[in-house]
């Protein structure tokens, strides 16, 4: 083996956990019964992969991983709350005509 | 010894998220699942993050880890929140063992206003009848005597 993780026995197990988490994410994401359901999946999927981008970046010594996970924080959040906004208008669409 | 530190961090961290994950997996309804992936996420999160700082120890990348945690930490509880109130207007069903719903009558489905216990019962005296909404079939002075007991 010739990897980026090689010898390290706690970046293993980071990993393996962080992927076992995304994959019961992605299992609620297709899955969910509900919309909600799915943006709360969809929420947590990318903060695993922050999770994930935070180890490579110690795994590579490399920080420019860490400025990606800053930005990919923000544009979960806005997605999130345009989910919630979405969710919450079309709730009653008999007040969407009211204006 | 940062080895060390740094391994048990990212043990933490991740062992936290997988937690996260396992509640969005088996917990019963969506409000269940949202306070186990809140929670538990934005702590794993911060240990990582933590880990990161103490693995590269430089003023840069502390104050970048900094930024990235408390913005977490500042936008998950408000994200829940706007996500729990939308579901809740959506109707998404609550868990069948779930003991009491707070909330239940106490929405103006129209408004998207929150009605204090004040002004609901204001509002039966003024016009009895009008405080029940949403098909509340116990009014709503009930919960008095609930939480009495």
């Amino acid at each position: 083996m010739n990897g980026v993780l090689d010898g390290n026995l706690a970046e293993v197990l980071a990993v393996a956990l962080l992927c076992g988490g995304a994959a019961m994410a992605g299992y609620r994401l297709v899955r969910g019964p509900s919309l909600p359901d799915r943006v709360v999946a969809l929420d947590l999927l990318t903060i695993q992969g922050l999770g994930l981008l935070t180890v490579y970046a110690i795994a590579t010594g490399r920080t420019a991983y860490l400025d990606v996970g800053i930005v990919l924080t923000l544009v979960t959040f806005l997605a999130t709350t345009a989910f919630a906004y979405y969710i919450e208008k079309g709730s009653h669409p008999e007040e969407r005509r009211d204006g | 010894m940062a080895d060390v530190v740094v391994a048990v961090l990212l043990v933490a961290g991740s062992g936290l998220m997988f937690v996260a994950a396992l509640g969005i997996l088996r917990m019963p309804d969506l409000f269940t699942r949202m306070q186990a992936t809140t929670k538990a996420a934005t702590l794993g999160v911060g240990f990582l993050l933590a880990a990161a700082a103490v693995e590269f120890g430089e003023l840069a990348v502390t104050t970048r880890v900094i930024a990235a945690a408390v913005f977490i930490a500042m936008t998950a509880p408000v994200a829940a929140h706007l996500l729990g109130r939308a579901a809740y207007f959506l109707g998404v069903p609550l868990w069948e063992g779930s003991v009491r719903d707070e909330l239940r009558g106490r929405y103006n489905e129209r408004a998207h206003a929150l009605a204090s216990m004040e002004e609901l019962l204001g509002e039966e005296r003024l016009a009895p009848g009008r405080a029940t909404r949403r098909g509340a079939d116990t009014p709503v002075a009930d919960a008095d005597v609930e939480t009495g007991g």
